[in-house]
């Protein structure tokens, strides 16, 4: 892929998403506007995983935990009348990161398989902990009445400002795995993937290295939760739900993994899918899954594989 | 005389009832291409490996430079100068040559913390790769992804992947085995030019370039040594050829 196609695919893509505010005013269909807010938003979380699971080769199987957290903070943050998104949304990553932390130390000496059962044991815990808390919810989560404020920098109670905030973070974030993973960092975590006993060799020990990427991660997928708990109004257990962590995971994959689109290429595919078979039958679950069987078959290298530029990022 | 660079003691090591190594005492000097020779099975790829790290000995003791690295697993090792080639090449098979060397040189480079600016833009990282690959003969390839490189190609490329974070010690694990004859020639060529500059541990079946290439010899056997000498003493000695006439055709 030469780098015209790269400059025509990601212009092209930001062109079309910074268009799509005005393009849904003039048909009024907001339905759109907030389904590409949610597709933006799970793009954040899947840059996040895809950072160490496509770059990295840790499969993680408990990224929702991450959502969670984030998610949470603004909630609990928000119960008790602290509204203001400055202490928020660093909050959400901060938490995140320590929790990634704490969960990375442990799961990250395990490889293969016991590191995927590992991660989802911790998630799973992470769930239980939220349907216990009564205080807040439980099992059935709370609404949060207001959304994060700004102090009159952006008001997200503008759906369309709304939009911006969430296309803005998504592009910083692309931005900034691209730059990680080329870095001397993100060779020190590519060659670990690729071939351990050789990095090893050569005087690296992966550990640490893996454990960062791992923090980054979370604290990235935190204020992705952070903002689906402000896109929901809402915040439940099930933003760590086990089958959460699979849809990120196979957002991940089927947009292509360790490459810079896929990640949104992934998630817009798997929401927009979802909700346009939800709209048309209530068994959506028996023909997506099917479907998602037949691209991972035929689209090896995922949707960035097969789109001209999409690739690197 | 040289001072000794790598000294082991007493090197032990058992998987189940099989002692791949017994008790083997070894030396290497500064500067010297020692050799390791024996019949298949005998303990040579073991033997190794517990100098790499990659192992740990069940008794015994390692002194590099006069340190006890004993317990030091192998990136710890790498850092203070060993480098080793392995028996199946282990490149990155999924980044050009040129970023395999690259790569190397980063690892000699201090801590990979460095999270911002792009490593494929660094000229300290890129030129003495480069460079690198110009001296085994690899440079017109720099860009060839390393799993399309033709076997012999591999090699030299982990042969430069080694040289490029600088080490002391250079351990090869048969690094021209699977060549053929132009390539294995080369090799050798270029093991000769290192020769004296480069201290250099190494694992053989091909005796040419044994007898062509080392200083010493030692000889390995049911995982001990059974002599260890110049290249002519190696030849002349009787337990030698009787090891290698019962075991081994070569």
């Amino acid at each position: 892929m030469g780098s015209r196609a790269r400059v025509v695919f990601w212009s092209a893509a930001i062109v079309l998403l910074a268009l799509l505010p005005p393009v849904v005013a003039a048909l009024k269909e907001p339905f759109y506007l907030d389904l590409m807010r949610r597709v933006m938003i799970f793009a954040i979380a899947a840059i996040s995983l895809n950072l160490i699971l496509g770059y990295g080769g840790l499969v993680s199987f408990g990224h929702a935990a991450y959502l969670g957290i984030g998610g949470y903070a603004v909630g609990i943050l928000a119960f008790y009348g602290v509204y203001s998104g400055w202490l928020q949304w660093p909050l959400a990553m901060g938490a995140s990161a320590l929790v990634a932390l704490a969960i990375g130390a442990v799961s990250i000496r395990t490889s293969g398989i016991y590191f995927i059962m590992i991660t989802l044991a911790f998630t799973q815990m992470l769930y239980f902990l939220g349907v216990s808390l009564e205080m807040f919810g439980g099992d059935d989560g709370m609404r949060i009445k207001t959304r994060s404020q700004f102090s009159g920098l952006v008001d997200l109670s503008d759906p369309v400002a709304f939009y911006y905030v969430v296309l803005v973070l998504m592009l910083a974030s692309m931005y900034l795995v691209h730059r990680l993973v080329n870095s001397r960092f993100g060779m020190v975590l590519r060659a670990a993937k690729s071939n351990e006993a050789r990095s090893r060799a050569i005087g690296f020990s992966p550990y640490l290295y893996r454990l960062a990427a791992f923090v980054i991660a979370g604290a990235l997928c935190g204020l992705a939760g952070a903002l689906l708990a402000n896109h929901t109004a809402y915040i439940t257990p099930d933003f760590m739900h086990w089958t959460r962590s699979g849809e990120i995971m196979f957002m991940v994959i089927l947009g292509g993994i360790a490459t810079g689109a896929g990640p949104l290429l992934g998630a817009a595919v798997l929401l927009v899918v979802e909700s346009l078979l939800a709209g048309w039958t209530e068994h959506w679950q028996a023909i997506l899954g099917p479907l998602l069987i037949l691209s991972v078959i035929f689209f090896r290298r995922g949707l960035a594989g097969v789109l001209p530029g999409a690739r690197d990022g | 005389m040289a001072d000794a660079l790598l000294q082991a003691y007493g090197l032990c090591k058992s998987f189940g009832a099989l002692r791949a190594s017994d008790s083997i005492d070894f030396e290497l000097l500064e500067g010297e291409t020692h050799a390791v020779i024996g019949p298949n099975g005998a303990g040579k790829t073991t033997f190794i490996s517990l100098l790499s790290g990659d192992l740990r000995p069940d008794a015994g003791a390692i002194r590099f430079a006069g340190e006890d690295v004993t317990s030091l697993r192998s990136p710890a090792r790498a850092r203070t100068g060993f480098a080793r080639s392995f028996q199946i090449t282990s490149i990155y098979r999924d980044f050009t040559a040129l970023d395999n060397v690259a790569f190397a040189v980063q690892a000699h480079a201090g801590h990979s913390f460095r999270f911002w600016r792009p490593a494929r833009e660094e000229s300290a990282l890129r030129d003495p790769a480069r460079r690198m690959l110009e001296e085994v003969g690899l440079g017109a390839r720099a860009d060839v992804p390393a799993a399309k490189l033709a076997h012999g190609e591999q090699r030299q490329l982990e042969v430069a992947m080694a040289l490029a974070t600088e080490p002391r010690l250079l351990l090869l694990d048969e690094p021209v085995a699977g060549m053929g004859s132009d390539e294995s020639q080369r090799m050798v060529e270029f093991l000769t030019r290192l020769k004296g500059r480069q201290s250099i541990i190494l694992v053989e079946h091909d005796m040419d370039a044994v007898f062509s290439l080392a200083d010493r010899i030692s000889v390995l056997v049911y995982g001990r040594i059974i002599a260890t000498g110049t290249p002519q003493e190696i030849r002349a000695n009787a337990d030698v050829r009787r090891a290698y006439l019962g075991e081994d055709a070569e």
